[in-house]
């Protein structure tokens, strides 16, 4: 084993320090400002482009969420409006049913009782006017009777008693 | 608008600086002396020259085969042995008179010290990928060298060497891959730029994407708390990039072991080392040089603290290198099975276990970045922590006496 050979292995020549000492500190300038400024920057902004457009996604559906919410709200409003309405025209119908019954009824207790007033009228009428009738009828018959009977005077006694007595009305 | 022809531009301009690098040439060499071994032609170029010419049959010396292909070298060699297809690269030498520049192709391939370049009035040697100012004249063994036995009997040159700061084949694929990283990192920037943000990546960006929000994520910000990791961000992601591109590279045959070299992780582990300790808030130095101990201990507790600033990039070198070095000598060893043998025989056996590493190795290669990265983000991070408790019983401490 040459160790002459060995020992240049890990003597560093002062040549490849002085380049590489040049090529690198040049490397990392001009790479610096002509590559990886604008790549990370690039990088960069799209990062925040996307965590943006992720954030903004996350808020809109906040807000789906809460319109939904809201729509769902009013749905419940609008049922329960809907409810009270049906109920309160349900309460109106039986409430002007019943007050219509009542009416019908008023008119038709009204109606009847005139009738039954005015029947009452008219048979009284028509019992004075059969009295009356029959008080001429009876007259009439009492004067061909007392024609007839007159002639005698017993007859005629008996005749006016018997006929007071069967007229006894009611 | 206007970065778009900045980015353009500088893209342009390193194009241009990396061709002119290659513009020294693609180089292939006829060695002045030919040979007839073909199996074990490996071998040729490395081994000394007099233990090999005159032997009936080259024995390989696979271990030391296996250590100079994870070292580097001056020229990029492509393929061939007695007829070397290499692409030469330029050599850029700091001497006692100044810098020097000429083309590797003009030590002919030579790496034992046996080919003088003339520049200036100065002579360069080759010797194992190191280069030395040249002797006068040669020694015994035809090399401009004077040589020093050492304690194995092992002859090394002691002659001088100027500052070597050529465009090696590591140094070649550092800027190649700085380019590639640079045009495919500025192309997703553009296709960002040109689809919008609010669209989804397409092709390359798509799977670039989750590798960057991955080391901005997991490694960034779930290691740098306190919403500080923006900043270190960029540096972050060019660590595990760099790190990631040259690892996977490494595991080509014919490239460079960048990041298996310990000059490459030395660096990275300086930076992080000065970042750390740029980012640090009281509370770490407070740690490190007021420890929550009784003062009798400060003599023991501070040098172990004070160590403990610079074991961690330490490790964080060693941990890098030695985990692309190894993984490299394993495939080339079991590869080089079938050379030490000598029998085609052996190749199924070397060949399926070579694979089997490889594909380890590819997994070795994502992990060893995103560990090289997640510890540099964890010791910033840890630099940075507000110890409160802690601060509050070094208060009391600090009271007491």
């Amino acid at each position: 084993m040459n160790l002459f050979i060995l020992g240049s292995l890990i003597t560093p020549g002062i040549g490849l320090i002085f380049w590489t000492g040049v090529v690198f500190l040049l490397l990392v300038g001009i790479l610096g400002k002509f590559a990886w400024k604008p790549i990370l920057n690039s990088i960069k902004t799209r990062e925040q482009g996307i965590e943006d457009a992720l954030k903004s996604a996350e808020r809109a559906l906040n807000d789906m969420r809460e319109l939904q919410s809201n729509n769902e709200k009013i749905m419940n409003d609008a049922r329960a409006e809907r409810d009270a309405m049906l109920k309160e025209a349900r309460e109106t119908k039986d409430s002007i049913v019943a007050e219509a019954k009542q009416k019908a009824q008023a008119d038709a207790d009204r109606i009847l009782s005139g009738a039954r007033e005015q029947i009452t009228a008219e048979k009284n009428a028509a019992v004075a006017e059969i009295k009356n009738q029959v008080a001429v009828l009876s007259i009439e018959i009492a004067e061909k009777i007392l024609k007839a009977e007159l002639s005698n005077d017993d007859k005629q006694k008996a005749l006016v008693t018997n006929l007071v007595k069967d007229l006894n009305f009611n | 608008m206007s970065s778009k022809i900045n980015t353009s531009g500088i893209s342009h301009f390193f194009l241009a600086i990396f061709f002119t690098l290659f513009t020294f040439g693609l180089s292939a060499e006829n060695p002045e002396h030919g040979h007839d071994t073909v199996a074990v032609a490996m071998a040729e170029n490395h081994g000394p020259a007099t233990e090999n010419q005159n032997a009936p049959h080259k024995k390989v010396n696979m271990a030391e085969i296996a250590i100079e292909h994870v070292l580097d070298s001056h020229s990029w060699h492509l393929w061939g042995d007695e007829h070397p297809v290499s692409i030469s690269l330029p050599v850029i030498l700091k001497t006692n008179k100044g810098l020097v520049y000429f083309s590797s192709g003009e030590f002919k391939h030579d790496v034992h010290g046996k080919v003088v370049v003339e520049k200036n009035g100065e002579r360069f040697v080759n010797f194992e990928e190191d280069i030395y100012y040249a002797s006068e004249i040669a020694n015994e063994h035809g090399q401009f060298l004077e040589t020093h036995l050492n304690a194995k009997g092992k002859s090394h040159p002691i002659n001088e060497k100027p500052l070597d700061f050529s465009i090696t084949k590591n140094v070649a694929q550092l800027l190649f891959s700085a380019l590639i990283l640079i045009l495919l990192f500025t192309s997703i920037a553009r296709a960002y730029k040109k689809t919008g943000v609010t669209s989804a990546p397409t092709g390359k960006q798509s799977f670039m994407e989750p590798l960057i929000v991955f080391v901005r994520d997991e490694i960034a910000k779930s290691n740098i708390g306190g919403g500080k990791h923006e900043k270190y961000v960029p540096y972050l992601l060019t660590v595990f990039f760099l790190i990631l591109i040259n690892n996977i590279l490494g595991l080509i045959p014919i490239s460079a072991n960048l990041t298996g070299n310990i000059a490459f992780t030395f660096v990275l582990a300086i930076i992080t080392f000065i970042v750390t300790s740029f980012s640090a808030n009281k509370h770490y130095w407070g740690h490190i040089f007021m420890p929550p101990a009784p003062k009798a201990l400060y003599p023991i507790l501070i040098p172990l603290e004070f160590l403990g600033i610079f074991t961690k990039p330490f490790a964080l070198m060693i941990r890098l290198f030695a985990n692309m070095t190894a993984g490299h000598i394993i495939v080339i060893s079991l590869v080089g099975l079938i050379f030490t043998f000598e029998s085609y025989l052996v190749s199924p056996i070397a060949v399926g276990f070579a694979l089997f590493i490889d594909v380890l190795e590819c997994l070795v290669a994502l992990l060893q970045a995103y560990i090289f990265t997640l510890l540099t983000a964890l010791f910033i991070g840890s630099a940075m922590v507000d110890h409160h408790e802690e601060s509050h019983e070094g208060e009391k401490a600090s009271a007491h006496h």
